[in-house]
Order: structure tokens, then C-alpha cells, then sequence
């Protein structure tokens, strides 16, 4: 019966050619946006870090005076975006995580030891010891630095592996040394071309999705050669904005977890160490207790993905409701058309699950080549983001869940856009129409 | 024409009639929010920055190796570009407008204040007014007897000590205005911390931050004269005519290159180029709104091209027997377009609401401001022109339908 109801089908719609066109055109747009901006949103919300992220925390605590806390960018956010120097300090002191570390982004000019290069410049990010081991970061060669030199203040850095290719080729780095900012540093790491995305570790900003972190070294080094830090660097009261005041935030803290106990450890720590703070006259904010966010809550909560994205994918599913509504009125109407055909149908003995049947084969016929070119205008739709400047652009990419998703999302809605006009079809009575022909 | 026919034949079609309502009324809520979205990202991008932007180019550099002294580094720079030919003016500065890299004070009216007035943006540098090309519309210019080097003002404060000030400083029109409603703020005081005081000498029209994310507070920005010295986060300025603009930029870098081959050119390009990277993001989203928007009007026409030609088909015998009974073509064509009017009439209707509830629905998630009412028309309008222009087709092939047909069976 299948083979026979989809011959009817495929007649049916070369009927009409222009009408066919005109739906699997449709679907075929609606299901082609969406599926683009889903997959584009899919893509970006992703775990940066399969298998550890659930370890990994961020602990957030406010020592904002109220007046900058309110006035400070945008609006809704409660919380900062960064540690004071002194906090993180004090934390990384107290050791009370299984891993802690404090990291800034900053930029450095690399002077290439052969004469013949042109020096440039290079991101990095200045990290404490823990970094490495905390986030897994794999090393190719070398390892990372002790807690000690980052006390010490010791010229060392790791090298990603792009960089370190740049600077010495196929030769080991390891034990090489680099000039930075005027400074020589010893190589005493290669990283394995690590950049999770989104960078979820540095601060929010437009570096996050693309470009990986080319160096790391001690962030204490790098403060005390001066060097060229990135993002919001924000003070209130009379910090004189230097980089050690208790009132100015701009690091970045993350701390490992391992258990559930710990979690909850780690949470009154954090309450306790506020309290003390307080009864020394800091965190004037008595509405802002600390917060523990998880890392992918965290990414929420910092609005990693633009919100002008979101929006672009909510108006591509609007598009294809849209879509959808006009297709289920043409098939409507196409099918009560053929009211006399399906009367004729139903008087020879057919039964209204055989008409249903019928109709709902024409419809699944026009979803699934609706689908098809939908999957073909996803493919177009993420080539063009692909082409965009934003650092997002690479990751467009369909993987193979989503390639299913958009087949699934097809047939489901022709399948659903088919299911009202094919009831309609299957409850014209028989006699009925055969008497007003 | 009377209508009520036309109602008592849709009320045989009530699932077609609600479905292609309810399309109606999402297109007209996507699109009425569409346009409101358009026309904020257009405004967002229309937002002045004060500078005469065709004329200006803007380098970027960062010395491999500090130079000795950075100050008279910044001044033999800042010689070596004036010489350049068709150069109009020179200037340094440590950030732009629209420049993304922004550096902003907590402005307060007294030094006991607890909490700041507000956050303004600090413009450091040379002979900014000139090389922004600036309007001072009141008041003084900066002169150089008020430059101070930032390491003399940067030891001051961290000693805390108000020797040096109050220093002179430059605001914005729009700042002036927010500080001192209706009075003069020539000669006023701002503390941007509790031992440094600055003097307003004088007002500039309009300087935009850096980074204005906010348009309430996107003009709020103070000039103060101090000399940064040659570092990697100040930018040197070149005004020119629009014309030599590529070619004072190319020999600029290469004037650069000369006076120290070990400095790292960063950015080099016009305030055109600058300008329109800052506002790529509401660039891409507003050809996509329109997009969208375009896509929408395509779909809904051609659903209704589709029903409208379904209904001349079901219809024609119909329509010979209104023929045969003495109506004209264009009582046929008329019959058609009253039917769509009204159709698109009723989603139309829903769809305001349903308008206003998706501009609720964006409000609460993404910090928009209210659809106001005036976009309103704007998708009804959309939506009965091209309900009109798709029903014209089918409405005079419906019209061509010769009286006769009413004289055949089936």
C-alpha cells in the first residue's frame, strides 16, 4: 500500500508543480534559517571542557561599594566580573580547593631570535601554578612552573604550541629562550595546541571565541615587569587604580572541586572569608553574599553567547512557524480540493485511516524534500557566517547531531504541518460529495 | 460592495481561514518588532562622535624596547608627522571614539562626596582638540603651559597629595549639561578623586566614549592635558583631507618605521575603517532583521497567491453563475480583494497583539525598550499591500471566467 499511496503522492504533486515548489520552498527556508541559528547557538554553548568542567568553579565576591555596583555597566548583572588582587591573593594563600588559580589576559611583543623576522605581537595569558594542572591543559613537552617560582617571580613561560612553531620551527622549545616585552623568559613547557572554546577561563570579552592564548606565564612576573594586561580594569573609592589595591577587580579565579562535600565546604569558606572581610571594613555590600558558579553556569551568566544571536534564532524559528502555518493552509486547501476523490474513495470501501494514511504520505513526501533543501540552505547559511569577521565564524560547522537534528526537525514539522489537513481529508463523508457532483 | 456575502462564504472555510490568520498575525508581529529593531540598531549606529571623521586617520604603535625618555620620544614622533605632506594636524591620544580600548573616571561635584556623580571618559593627549577636529564652543582652549607628564600627576595621587591641581580640563557639551543644568560651567570644579580637582575652561560640543554601549551616557567625556609619552596604548592622530587619507596613513607607518625600526605598527587605518568595525555587530543584525523581515512578506504572499487560486478553482462555477447573473469582471475582482482585505483585516488585528506581546517578551530578556505604538501601521500597512498585490493574480483569473461555465455539469 505504501509503494501505491506514494505513487499517488508523487502524482499529486506534479499536479500542481508551482504549489509543490512553492511549499518545499518554504519549509525548506523556514526549516534552512532555524537550523543555521541552532546550530550556530548548539556550537557555541558547547562544553569547553568535556569531562572537567563539572570540577570547575568560580567563586564571585562582591567588594563593590553600592553606588559602583549600581552604576556599573548595563544594568542586571549583581555580581563583578573579576577579583581584586588582594582576594585572590588571600585565596590562593589559604589553599583550601583542590587546585586555585588567579589569570589575567594581557599581550606581549615576541622579538624572534633570528634577526630576519619581524618582531610582533602575541596574546597570552598571566597565570598562577595551578592553571595548568587544574584545567588539564596537555603539554606536548615540559611542564608548567611551582608555586614557588610564581613567588619568585622566575622569567619562565609555556609556550602554545602555534607560537612555539613560529619562533623555533620543529626543534624543541623546551629550555629556549624567548624575548618578551624586552624581558628574556626560558621555555619550560609546550602546550599541544590547546584552546578549548569558548576561552571560558579569561574575561568576557571579544577574544573568548577564535584566536587561542600563544604564552603563559606567572602572573606575578608579569606585574612586576609592567606588562600590558587586557580587560576591564574597574576601581571605585580611592584605589589609586594600581593593580595590588583592594579596590580595583580585573583577575580571573577559578578553583577545582572535586566532590559535592567540597562544593559545600568551599561555599562556607567563602562566607566565612566575606564576614571576616566585613568586620575589617570591606564588602560594603551586605546584599551581596559570595556566589560559587559552576563553569557552565558561569558562561550563562557572563552572556558568552551574544545576545543578538539568541535573538537571530528565535526570529529564524518565528520565520518558520510562519513557514509552516503557510503550508498547512495550502495542503489544507489542496486537499479538500480533491473532496470528491477522497468521497469516491471512501464509497469504494476505503476507511478514513486508509485516506489519513494517503494524505499524510503527501504531506511526509513534501516535508522530507522540504528537508532536503533546508539541509542544503543550513550548509549555505553557516558558510556565510563562516565568512563573517567574529571569532565565533569557524565554529559554524554542522556535526553529525545536528545534521539528524535538522532531517528530525523537517519531517517532524511536515509531518505535523500534514497532520491537520490529512484529518480534515479523512473525515469528508462519502456519500455527501458524490451528490453534489 | 457588501460584505456580508463574503463573511458567510469564509465562515465555510473556518480552519483555512484561522490558520491563514494566525500566519498573518505572526508575520505582522515579526515584522512591526522587526522594523523597531532596525530603526534602534540604525539609530545605535547613526550615534555621533564628535569627530571629523573623513579626515582622520589613526596609528597605533608599540616600541619592541621602552625608548629612555617616553616623552620626548612622543614629541619626536609627533614632529616626524606633522612634516608629512598634507598633513593638517597631529595629535596623541590614549583612546577614540568607538576605539572598543576605553578609560573612564568616577566624576564627583565635591572631594567628601562618598559616592561618584557619574562615569565619564578620559581623553589623555596632545593637542586633541585640532587633531579630532573637535568644535570648542565655549571657553579656552588647552594651551601648552596646562600639560603635565601622567607619571608627575600618577605620583601625586598614589601620595595623595593635591599639589598641581585643580588641573584644567576640557568636558563635553552633553557632560556640562548633566553637571550644571542651566548655568555656566566655565570655572566649575570635578574631583575624579578626593586630592585631584580639575577646572572646566572649556566646553566641546559632542566627544563620544569609547566604548558607548549606553546612548544616555554615550557623551559624557572630559579632555585633560597631560602628556602619556610614547607607549603602546596611545595612538597618534593625523587629520588630512578625505582624499590623501591612504597616502598620509602609508607614509606615516613608514615615517614611523624610520625614526625606530624596532616598534610594532598595531593598527594603522582611517576613522571610516574604526567606525564602521565598531558597529559591525548591528551592521550584520540589522541586514539580517531585514532579511528576515523581506522573507516573512515572500512567505505570507505566496501562501496567499497559493489560497486565493485554490478558492478561483473551487469556486469557478460560482463564479459563471454571478457572471451569468449580470455581475461584471470587476465585480469578480472586487468580490476577491474585499475577501483578502478582510482576512489580512482580522490577522491583522490579532497580530497587534500578539506585536506587543512579543515586544514584552524581548523587553524581559534582552534590556529592549516598549514597541511603540507608531510601528504599529507599519506591518498592518506591509501586510495589506502585499495581501493586495498576491490576491491580484488569482482575482482576474477569476474574473476571466467565461458566464457559460454556469451552463456546464461538473
Amino acid at each position: 500500500m505504501f509503494a501505491y499511496y506514494l505513487d499517488l503522492a508523487v502524482r499529486s504533486l506534479k499536479r500542481n508543480p508551482v504549489l509543490t515548489a512553492l511549499m518545499v520552498l518554504a519549509i525548506g527556508l523556514g526549516i534552512g534559517a532555524s537550523m543555521t541559528m541552532i546550530t550556530v547557538l548548539h556550537v557555541m554553548s558547547g562544553d569547553p571542557l568535556p569531562g572537567r568542567s563539572a570540577k570547575l568553579f568560580v567563586p564571585m565576591l562582591d567588594p563593590r561599594t553600592p553606588d559602583h555596583a549600581q552604576a556599573a555597566r548595563a544594568g542586571a548583572r549583581d555580581t563583578p566580573d573579576a577579583f581584586t588582587f588582594v582576594d585572590a591573593m588571600n585565596l590562593l594563600r589559604e589553599h583550601r580547593a583542590d587546585a586555585q588559580a588567579a589569570m589575567s589576559s594581557g599581550s606581549a611583543a615576541v622579538t624572534p631570535a633570528d634577526a630576519g623576522q619581524h618582531p610582533f605581537f602575541a596574546n597570552g595569558q598571566y597565570v598562577t601554578a595551578d592553571f595548568f594542572q587544574m584545567f588539564g591543559a596537555p603539554f606536548d613537552a615540559g611542564t608548567g612552573w611551582t608555586n614557588a617560582q610564581d613567588d619568585a617571580r622566575a622569567r619562565v613561560v609555556v609556550l602554545n604550541a602555534g607560537l612555539a612553531r613560529k619562533l623555533f620551527g620543529d626543534a624543541s622549545a623546551v629550555g629556549k629562550l624567548v624575548r618578551l616585552d624586552n624581558t628574556e623568559f626560558r621555555v619550560i613547557g609546550v602546550l599541544r595546541d590547546w584552546h578549548p572554546q569558548p576561552a571560558f577561563y579569561a574575561q568576557h570579552g571579544a577574544r573568548v571565541f577564535g584566536g587561542a592564548d600563544q604564552f603563559f606565564m606567572p602572573l606575578q612576573t608579569a606585574m612586576e615587569l609592567q606588562l600590558s594586561f587586557r580587560g576591564h580594569f574597574s576601581c571605585w573609592g580611592d584605589g589609586a587604580e594600581s593593580r595590588t589595591s583592594d579596590q580595583c577587580t580585573w583577575l580571573q579565579f577559578w578553583v577545582e572541586l572535586d566532590n559535592p562535600v567540597q562544593v559545600f565546604a568551599y561555599g562556607r569558606y567563602l562566607d566565612n572569608y566575606w564576614r571576616d572581610q566585613q568586620a575589617h571594613g570591606r564588602f560594603p555590600r551586605k546584599d551581596a553574599p559570595p556566589h560559587l558558579f559552576g563553569l557552565m553556569a558561569w558562561l550563562a551568566h557572563e552572556h558568552i553567547i551574544p545576545d543578538s544571536l539568541s535573538m537571530q534564532m528565535w526570529l529564524a524559528v518565528g520565520f518558520l512557524a510562519v513557514c509552516m502555518l503557510s503550508v498547512v493552509a495550502l495542503l489544507l486547501a489542496k486537499f479538500l480540493r480533491r473532496s470528491g476523490e477522497i468521497s469516491v474513495r471512501r464509497a469504494m470501501g476505503a476507511r478514513r485511516r486508509d485516506v489519513f494514511v494517503q494524505f499524510g504520505i503527501e504531506s511526509a513526501l513534501i516535508g522530507t524534500l522540504g528537508g532536503l533543501l533546508g539541509l542544503a540552505i543550513a550548509q549555505f547559511g553557516l558558510w556565510s557566517i563562516r565568512q563573517r569577521p567574529d571569532g565565533y565564524a569557524h565554529l559554524a560547522q554542522m556535526d553529525v547531531p545536528m545534521l539528524f537534528g535538522t532531517m528530525l526537525l523537517a519531517i517532524a514539522a511536515s509531518v505535523l504541518a500534514g497532520l491537520l489537513p490529512a484529518w480534515r481529508a479523512c473525515l469528508v463523508p462519502p456519500a455527501l460529495q458524490l451528490k453534489t457532483q | 460592495m457588501d460584505i456580508l456575502p463574503i463573511l458567510a462564504t469564509l465562515r465555510r472555510h473556518k480552519v483555512i481561514l484561522w490558520l491563514l490568520m494566525l500566519e498573518i498575525a505572526l508575520s505582522c508581529a515579526i515584522i512591526c518588532n522587526g522594523v523597531f529593531l532596525i530603526v534602534q540598531r540604525v539609530q545605535h549606529m547613526d550615534m555621533p562622535s564628535g569627530v571629523a571623521e573623513h579626515e582622520l586617520v589613526q596609528i597605533q604603535q608599540a616600541p619592541i624596547a621602552p625608548p629612555p625618555d617616553r616623552y620626548a620620544r612622543a614629541q619626536e614622533d609627533l614632529a616626524t608627522l606633522r612634516q608629512i605632506p598634507g598633513v593638517l594636524a597631529v595629535g596623541m591620544t590614549n583612546q577614540v571614539p568607538f576605539g572598543g580600548f576605553s578609560s573612564n573616571g568616577n566624576v564627583m561635584l565635591s572631594p567628601t562626596q562618598p559616592h561618584r556623580t557619574l562615569s565619564a571618559a578620559e581623553y589623555f593627549g596632545e593637542n586633541l582638540v585640532p587633531a579630532f577636529g573637535l568644535h570648542l564652543i565655549s571657553g579656552r582652549a588647552l594651551v601648552p603651559d596646562d600639560y603635565v607628564d601622567a607619571d608627575v600627576v600618577i605620583k601625586a595621587l598614589a601620595d595623595g597629595s593635591s599639589k598641581g591641581f585643580p588641573m584644567p580640563t576640557l568636558i563635553s557639551q552633553a557632560l556640562a549639561t548633566r553637571l550644571w543644568p542651566q548655568q555656566s560651567p566655565l570655572g566649575k570644579l570635578i574631583w575624579l578623586a578626593p586630592t585631584a580637582s580639575f577646572r572646566v575652561v572649556g566646553v566641546v560640543s559632542t566627544l563620544a566614549r569609547a566604548n558607548a554601549y549606553n546612548t544616555a551616557t554615550a557623551q559624557y567625556s572630559m579632555i585633560i592635558p597631560l602628556h602619556m609619552g610614547a607607549d603602546k596604548d596611545q595612538s597618534y592622530l593625523l587629520r588630512t583631507r578625505p582624499e590623501d587619507r591612504q597616502r598620509v596613513l602609508a607614509a606615516a607607518v613608514a615615517a614611523l618605521k624610520r625614526a625606530d625600526p624596532a616598534r610594532v605598527i598595531t593598527h594603522a587605518r582611517t576613522y571610516d575603517e574604526l567606525r564602521s568595525g565598531y558597529f559591525r555587530d548591528d551592521h550584520a543584525m540589522t541586514g539580517m532583521l531585514a532579511s528576515v523581515i523581506l522573507a516573512v512578506l515572500l512567505i505570507t504572499g505566496l501562501g496567499i497567491v497559493g489560497l486565493a487560486s485554490f478558492w478561483v478553482a473551487q469556486r469557478r462555477k460560482q463564479i459563471g453563475i454571478r457572471r451569468a447573473l449580470g455581475a461584471t469582471r470587476a465585480d469578480i475582482v472586487h468580490y476577491f480583494q474585499t475577501e483578502n482585505f478582510l482576512i489580512v483585516t482580522f490577522g491583522i488585528l490579532a497580530g497587534m497583539l500578539l506585536a506587543y506581546g512579543l515586544s514584552l517578551l524581548l523587553m524581559m530578556h534582552y534590556e529592549l525598550p516598549r514597541l511603540p505604538w507608531v510601528y504599529l501601521p507599519i506591518g498592518a500597512i506591509a501586510l495589506w499591500l502585499i495581501g493586495q498585490v498576491a490576491v491580484l493574480g488569482p482575482a482576474l483569473r477569476a474574473a476571466a471566467v467565461p458566464p457559460v461555465v454556469a451552463t456546464r455539469s461538473v
